[in-house]
C-alpha cells in the first residue's frame, strides 16, 4: 500500500494545474471562486478552450475524443479543474447525453451529435423529473406516441437545470403504457427545444437566481430517429447515465477551493480587536470540515484505485461519496455564511457586477454578498441526483443487505 | 407558574392572526408588497396601529398600553408565522424600547404618540463594519460643540433604516478605546438631517435595510437619548429585549414551517404512497418538533428574563436563549427544505421563505459562537434562576 501519487501522477497533476491556470480566463475563475455565477457565453468559452486542447471529454471512448486516461488521471483532472475554480464542462453534455449516445446510439447519431456535444455547439438539458415523478422517477407520465416516422410527445418536465439556455433536451418518455413494470415502457428521446409545442418557464430559486425550469410538451413532433437505444428500453440509458457520475460527484476540489478562500478571508474579517481567524471556535469548525474532507478524499481515491484495478465493478465505498460530498459542500457554505455574519444580510443581484472599490462602502464586504445565496442554493445538493434519503435506501439495500 | 396566555393575550393573538394571515398568505401578493413603497404594506401598518400594536410597549402615561415581553412575544410570533414584512422589530421593539427606557420627557411626548398612531417610524443606527456582534464597538463619534454635538461615522445594516423618518444613532462621546462599553451616547435625529446619507438595500429575507453615513451631523444637547456616556447599558438592555422578540418570531416561523412540512409529508406521494409513510421522514418530522418545542420553552425563558434588572443575569439568559433558537432554527429550516425536495428550494413556495428568514435570524444580534462565549464566560447555566 502506498497512498502517494507516483511521480508520473504528480507530473500529470502539475500539467493539469498549469493548463487550467494558463488557459481558462482569470476573470471567469475569479468570479466562480467568489461564489458568483458564470453566464452562458463564459461557460461555453471555457468548455471550448478545454475541447481545443482535448480536455473537455477525456473520459469518453477514445474514438469519440476520449484520452484513454486512467481513473486516477481522470480524478486528478477533475479535482484540479474544480480546485482552480474552472466551470466544469457542462455535465448534461459531457457526462450524460454524450456517454449515453456513445454507448447506445447509432453510428449516424454518434457522428451527428458527439462532436457538437463535446464542443458545446449545442447546449443540452436533462428532461427526467416531473412534478409527480421525483425520487420515484419511473412513475413518469410524459408520453411519446409513434405516428409514422415521428414521435408525438405530450407532458411536463420540471427542475430542468438551465433549460432556459438549452438548444436540446433529452427526455425520458413513456412509450408503452401497458408494460408490466413502470421501468419497462420508457424510451430515451432527443428533442430540439425549438420544436413547436415546447414551452419553457424559469423557476426562481431561493438564492434569487434562475437555474431550473418547467418544460411543457404539447403535441411536440420529432423524428422517430431521435430515439436513442431500443424503444421501451430507455431505463437502461437512464441507469447508465445516473451511474456514470462516480468520479466527480463528491466535488472535493470545489470544497477545497471554498475552504482555502475561507481561511484567507477570515484573517481579514474584523472581530473584536483582531480578526475572526483569531477565534479558536471558528478555526476548529474549519478544521473539522477539512478533516472530513480529507477522509472523503481518501475514500474517493480508494474508489478510483479499485476502478483502475478491477474495472467498473461497483465498490461499496463509492455509495457514500454522494452523501458525504454533499454534506461537506453544504458545510463549507455554512462556514462562509458564519464568516459573513451580519453582513450576509444585504441582498445583491448575483448577476450584477460588483464595482471596483465596493469594499469601501459601509454596508459590508464585497465577498459577503454571495455567502447567503450560496448557502441557500447548496441545499439542492442533498436533493438532486438522487436525494440523500434515496442514497441511504440504496446503501441499506445494496451494501448492507437489508 | 403559568404558561397559558390570559384571555386578553389570546384575543390579541387572534386579532393579529386575522390581520397578518390574509395579507401574506399569497406569495404573489407578498412579492408585490415588497416591490412597492417602503417594501412593506403601509396600509397594514396603520391597521397595526388601529389594533394598538404600535403602542404596545409604551407606558400608559406616554399614550401606550404598558405591554410587556409576553405581549411582544404574541405579536412577534404572529409576524413569524405570517412572514409579515412590517418593521415591527426595528421600529417598535428596538427604537420604541430605546425611547421608552431612555427618552426624555420631551422626546417621548414628541415621538410616542406618532409612533403609536403609525405615522412615525424610527430605526436604530448602531452596527458598524468592524463591530461584528460586539455591542460596544462604536467608532462613530460625536464631538462636543458650542450648541450640542457633531456626529461623524458610518453605520451598516441598519434594519428598516431605509424608510424610517427618525434615527437613533450611537456615537462615542468619550473614552479612548473604540470598544469600551463606557463612553457611548445615543442621539435622536431626523433621518433627513443635513449630513446624513442613506444607501438602502433589500435583505436576503425580503425585508429592507440601509447603510447610513453621518458626515458632520449637528445635533442639540436635547437629542441625547438616555444618559451621556452611558448609552452602552441602554443598548445592552434593549438588544436583550430584541433577542427575546426574534426568538418569538423564530418560534412563529418554525411553527408554520413544521405544520407546512407535516402537511406536505401527508399529501405528497412517491412510490404510490404518501412520503410521510417512510419512517425515516417521520423521525425527521419528530426531531423538528422536538427542536421547535425546545425553542418555544427557551423563548418563554427569554421573555421572562428580558425584564430582569440584573444585567448580567439577563445577558446570560438571553444569550442562552439565542443559542437554542439558532440551533433549532437551523435544524428546522434545513430539514423542512430537505423533506420538501425540489419545491423546498424555490421562491414559489412558502417553505423557502421561512427558511431564509430563520437563517437570517441566526446571525441577528449575535450568532451561536458569540452567545456561547457569553454563556461560557458567565459560568454556564446551572446557577441561573
Ligand atoms: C436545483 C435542482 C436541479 C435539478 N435539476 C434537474 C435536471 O436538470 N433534470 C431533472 O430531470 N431533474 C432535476 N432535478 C430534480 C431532482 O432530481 C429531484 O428534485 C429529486 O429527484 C427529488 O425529487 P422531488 O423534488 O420530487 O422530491 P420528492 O421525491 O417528492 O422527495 C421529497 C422528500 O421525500 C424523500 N423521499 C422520497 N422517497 C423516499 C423514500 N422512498 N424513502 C425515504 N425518503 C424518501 C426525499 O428524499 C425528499 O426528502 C433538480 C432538482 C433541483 C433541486
Amino acid at each position: 500500500m502506498d497512498l502517494r501519487f507516483t511521480p508520473e501522477e504528480v507530473a500529470f497533476r502539475d500539467q493539469m494545474r498549469t493548463f487550467f491556470r494558463e488557459n481558462i480566463p482569470a476573470d471567469i475563475r475569479n468570479r466562480l471562486g467568489s461564489g458568483r455565477h458564470v453566464n452562458k457565453e463564459e461557460w461555453v468559452e471555457s468548455q471550448r478552450i478545454m475541447n481545443r486542447h482535448g480536455y473537455a471529454v477525456p473520459h469518453w471512448p477514445v474514438e469519440y475524443g476520449g484520452r484513454g486516461w486512467s481513473p486516477i488521471q481522470l480524478y486528478i483532472y477533475n479535482e484540479e479543474m474544480m480546485s482552480e475554480n474552472c466551470p466544469t464542462p457542462l455535465p448534461f453534455n459531457t457526462h450524460m447525453v454524450g456517454p449515453v449516445i456513445a454507448a447506445f446510439g447509432t453510428e449516424a447519431q454518434k457522428a451527428q451529435y458527439l462532436p457538437r456535444i463535446a464542443n458545446i455547439d449545442d447546449w443540452w438539458c436533462q428532461g427526467f423529473s416531473e412534478p409527480g415523478a421525483g425520487s420515484d422517477l419511473a412513475s413518469l407520465k410524459t408520453k411519446a406516441v409513434r405516428e409514422g416516422e415521428e414521435w408525438v410527445i405530450n407532458g411536463q418536465k420540471t427542475w430542468t437545470t438551465l433549460g432556459q439556455w438549452a438548444d436540446w433536451i433529452f427526455v425520458l418518455a413513456r412509450t408503452n403504457p401497458e408494460a408490466r413494470k413502470p421501468q419497462e415502457g420508457i424510451s430515451f428521446i432527443l428533442v430540439d427545444m425549438k420544436t413547436p409545442g415546447v414551452t419553457v418557464r424559469p423557476i426562481q430559486l431561493i438564492d434569487g437566481d434562475y437555474e431550473v425550469n418547467e418544460v411543457w410538451f404539447d403535441d411536440v413532433r420529432v423524428p422517430y430517429g431521435n430515439l436513442v437505444g431500443t424503444e421501451n428500453r430507455g431505463w437502461d440509458c437512464a441507469k447508465f447515465l445516473l451511474g456514470n457520475e462516480r468520479s466527480n460527484i463528491a466535488r472535493i476540489g470545489a470544497s477545497k477551493a471554498r475552504l482555502r478562500r475561507i481561511r484567507e478571508i477570515a484573517r481579514s474579517v474584523p472581530a473584536g480587536d483582531g480578526a475572526l481567524w483569531d477565534s479558536e471556535a471558528f478555526r476548529h469548525k474549519v478544521a473539522a470540515v477539512e478533516i472530513e474532507l480529507k477522509a472523503l478524499e481518501m475514500t474517493q481515491l480508494r474508489v478510483v484505485a479499485a476502478e483502475r484495478d478491477h474495472g467498473n465493478k461497483p465498490n461499496p465505498a463509492s455509495s457514500i461519496l454522494k452523501i458525504k460530498g454533499s454534506e461537506i459542500q453544504q458545510a463549507t457554505t455554512e462556514l462562509a455564511l458564519q464568516m459573513a455574519g451580519p453582513f450576509a444580510l444585504a441582498y445583491h443581484d448575483s448577476n450584477e457586477e460588483i464595482p471596483e472599490g465596493r469594499n469601501d462602502l459601509p454596508d459590508g464586504f464585497g465577498w459577503a454578498d454571495t455567502a447567503a445565496p450560496e448557502y441557500f442554493n447548496y441545499r439542492k445538493v442533498s436533493i438532486y441526483g438522487g436525494s440523500n434519503e434515496i442514497q441511504r435506501n440504496i446503501i441499506a439495500k445494496a451494501v448492507l443487505g437489508f | 407558574m403559568d404558561f397559558e396566555y390570559s384571555d386578553e393575550q389570546r384575543m390579541l393573538k387572534d386579532s393579529i392572526d386575522r390581520l397578518i394571515g390574509p395579507a401574506y398568505d399569497d406569495l404573489g401578493k407578498r412579492k408585490a408588497t415588497q416591490a412597492q413603497g417602503p417594501g412593506f404594506s403601509e396600509e397594514l401598518w396603520s391597521k397595526y396601529a388601529e389594533l394598538g400594536l404600535t403602542a404596545l410597549p409604551f407606558s400608559e402615561e406616554d399614550g401606550g398600553f404598558g405591554g410587556g415581553p409576553v405581549e411582544t412575544m404574541v405579536v412577534m410570533e404572529a409576524i413569524g408565522r405570517g412572514l409579515a414584512l412590517e418593521p415591527y422589530l426595528a421600529s417598535i421593539v428596538i427604537a420604541g424600547n430605546l425611547l421608552r427606557l431612555g427618552g426624555t420627557a420631551g422626546q417621548r411626548e414628541a415621538c410616542i404618540p406618532k409612533i403609536a398612531d403609525g405615522s412615525l417610524r424610527v430605526a436604530f443606527a448602531h452596527v458598524e463594519r468592524q463591530a461584528r456582534y460586539d455591542l460596544f464597538d462604536v467608532g462613530t463619534h460625536a464631538k462636543k460643540t458650542d450648541h450640542g454635538y457633531t456626529i461623524e461615522g458610518d453605520k451598516s445594516v441598519v434594519l428598516s433604516g431605509d424608510s424610517a423618518q427618525k434615527l437613533i444613532v450611537s456615537a462615542r462621546t468619550s473614552s479612548a478605546s473604540r470598544r469600551d462599553h463606557h463612553g457611548i451616547t445615543l442621539f435622536l435625529v431626523d433621518a433627513d438631517a443635513p449630513g446624513i446619507s442613506r444607501r438602502d438595500f433589500p435583505t436576503q429575507d425580503g425585508q429592507r435595510g440601509a447603510a447610513i453615513s453621518f458626515a458632520g451631523v449637528d445635533v442639540p444637547e436635547s437629542a441625547i437619548v438616555g444618559t451621556l456616556d452611558h448609552g452602552g447599558e441602554l443598548i445592552a438592555h434593549v438588544i436583550d429585549i430584541a433577542i427575546a422578540a426574534v426568538c418569538s418570531e423564530a418560534v412563529g416561523a418554525m411553527t408554520s414551517l413544521h405544520a407546512l412540512t407535516l402537511d406536505y409529508l401527508k399529501t405528497r406521494k412517491q412510490f404510490g404512497v404518501p412520503i410521510g409513510s417512510f419512517q425515516v421522514l417521520q423521525h425527521k418530522a419528530v426531531d423538528m418538533f422536538t427542536a421547535l418545542e425546545q425553542a418555544r420553552s427557551m423563548t418563554y425563558f427569554a421573555a421572562m428574563m428580558a425584564t430582569s434588572d440584573d444585567p448580567r443575569e439577563r445577558r446570560r439568559a438571553l444569550s442562552a436563549a439565542k443559542v437554542q433558537i439558532n440551533n433549532s432554527a437551523k435544524f428546522v429550516g434545513e430539514t423542512a427544505v430537505q423533506l420538501h425536495g425540489g419545491i423546498g428550494v424555490t421562491m414559489e413556495y412558502r417553505a423557502g421563505h421561512y427558511f431564509k428568514r430563520l437563517t437570517m435570524i441566526q446571525s441577528l444580534f449575535g450568532d451561536t459562537d458569540h452567545h456561547m462565549r457569553i454563556v461560557d464566560h458567565a459560568g454556564g447555566m446551572l446557577e441561573t434562576v
